[in-house]
């Protein structure tokens, strides 16, 4: 007898063979969180370096202390939504703190990041219009466009001339335009080319809605983003981002400086029908909110740690992101080896995330990692020497690559700095800096 | 040749980019299925098309395509939509 679960048999295949060569991904199991940057997992101590924790605030005490003063005067949860049970005090001041915080007229909040795509962009963009979606888009904005009823077309990744030319044909048509692209995007960490989609959107009338959720926290001088560090705020009409990264827990939020924002909690079935954050982690959010802006020492720690790692890998001969961001991520063709190298590094006491195609952009197989303010030198460094000595192990770089490597660095920015390499840092905490990001475009070869 | 001969002469040279020139293709050849293409490959060819045709294929309507007949069709709709 036919099963409804036989149409997965090829991802159950996929899963066991992954097993099969060491461990799936998504058996990892962690027994003891130490600290933001450290696990147990089978009762080994492990580096975390995949977990979005990029402030490494997911301990910071007032949070915590904020969260458990919550869960005793208000309990564990809102057992349900805002429109059906109220909002809570709390609900109301984290939306006014988020709104004081981008400088923007209102504030949503969501229940988690990706609803707050999905209700944003669903709610946003209804009959007649028309959503302009990037090609690498995160699978919260693909399932907004399939909730939504607008007419969805995608653009080529980070390309402004695909888009103006997709919005040219438009033109004469009467729905609204909504342009929808990330800040920093999640497997390769490279991003959005945004004042070039900016003066594409002005021309054509259109609305852009940035997702910030990677960049919150993480760029600009007061850490709202991409939007801040390109001085590009007042020309986006809509931001959404997650409290799961650099916030620590879990939410999500649309901002926007638009009046009639409000009408949105009516048609958002994201935000109608699911249960509100509960206030504990409302309550921690707006600890580590307050702390976003002033956080200056921790974007500096993560960024040259992030330089540390990404710089270390380049040296070594691997081939990364075409950016330098808090993501890293190695690009690998061989499925095997990439697998090889991930169970390596587990065995070595390091985690990452083994990201596998359709999920990773020209069907890459990629080892990411994400790194944090918390992490010390000598975690990066170790992990950087154990990826360099299994990578030679697995063929995946040889000393020729590495000196190709080192002699392309050489030419493009001169300077040495980090283990023998050059070092880019779009962050900069002097307004006197550049505050432009290294443009990213689009991927640099296509496999 | 007429307009729809055309626009599959134009999707087959397209799809043997990307395909392989030993791919079997024809009306009835299932662009999922058939050729051994993921998703991003389709995605690619996609955007061949739409920088060929000059016409912007919306996400709804490839999700209603399975053939390349069907393909075809819709572009043709697209074109005359687009005119």
């Amino acid at each position: 007898m036919s099963s409804i679960f036989d149409k997965f048999a090829p991802l159950q295949e996929q899963h066991a063979s992954l097993t099969a060569l060491g461990r799936s991904p998504a058996d990892i199991e962690f027994q003891e969180i130490i600290s933001p940057t450290e696990a147990t997992l089978n009762g080994k101590r492990t580096i975390l370096m995949g977990t979005n924790n990029y402030l490494g605030l997911t301990f910071d005490a007032e949070a915590v202390d904020a969260a458990i003063e919550s869960l005793r005067t208000e309990g564990t949860g809102t057992t349900g939504s805002r429109i059906a049970n109220g909002s809570y005090d709390g609900h109301k001041e984290l939306e006014k703190e988020l709104a004081e915080f981008y400088g923007m007229r209102s504030a949503i909040l969501f229940s988690t990041g990706y609803q707050a795509n999905l209700g944003a962009i669903a709610a946003l963009a209804g009959r007649d219009d028309y959503l302009l979606i990037d090609a690498d888009s995160h699978a919260s904005i693909y399932d907004a466009c399939r909730l939504s009823d607008a007419q969805v077309i995608r653009f080529r990744h980070n390309d402004p001339q695909n888009l103006a030319r997709k919005l040219e044909r438009l033109e004469g048509t009467s729905g609204s335009k909504l342009i929808v692209v990330e800040s920093i995007y999640s497997m390769l960490g490279d991003m959005a080319p945004l004042k070039e989609f900016i003066e594409i959107k002005k021309k054509y009338g259109a609305y852009l809605l940035i997702d910030e959720a990677h960049s919150l926290g993480v760029m600009g001088a007061q850490g709202r983003g991409l939007c801040e560090q390109t001085g590009l705020e007042d020309d986006v009409d809509f931001i959404t981002g997650t409290f799961s990264k650099s916030i620590g827990t879990v939410g999500g939020f649309l901002v926007s400086n638009l009046p009639g924002l409000d009408i949105v909690r009516f048609v958002s079935r994201p935000y109608m029908f699911t249960a509100s954050p509960p206030p504990s982690v409302v309550a921690s959010a707006r600890k580590t909110l307050s702390r976003i802006a002033g956080a200056t020492d921790l974007r500096k720690k993560l960024w040259d740690n992030a330089a540390q790692l990404y710089n270390g890998l380049k040296a070594a001969g691997f081939e990364l992101g075409p950016t330098l961001s808090p993501i890293v991520a190695i690009r690998l063709s061989d499925p095997e080896k990439a697998i090889a190298l991930w169970n390596g590094l587990l065995d070595a006491g390091i985690y990452t995330n083994l990201a596998l195609p359709p999920a990773t952009p020209f069907g890459w197989y990629l080892l990411r990692s994400s790194i944090s303010a918390a992490h010390t030198p000598e975690q990066i460094a170790l992990a950087v020497d154990v990826c360099t000595r299994i990578g030679k192990e697995l063929g995946l770089i040889t000393l020729s690559n590495s000196k190709k490597a080192e002699a392309e660095d050489m030419q493009v920015n001169g300077a040495k700095t980090l283990n023998g390499a050059s070092e880019k840092r779009p962050f900069s905490t002097s307004e006197s800096e550049s505050a432009a990001p290294t443009r990213a475009g689009a991927p640099v070869a296509r496999a | 040749m007429n307009g729809a001969e055309a626009v599959m002469l134009e999707i087959q040279t397209h799809l043997r980019a990307r395909a392989g020139e030993s791919a079997i293709i024809g009306p009835d050849t299932n662009i999922t299925r058939d050729l051994g293409l993921d998703s991003l490959a389709i995605m690619d060819f996609i955007f061949d098309l739409e920088d060929s045709f000059d016409i912007s294929i919306p996400m709804e309507r490839i999700a209603e395509v399975q053939t390349l007949a069907d393909l075809a069709k819709a572009i043709e709709v697209l074109q005359k939509e687009a005119a």
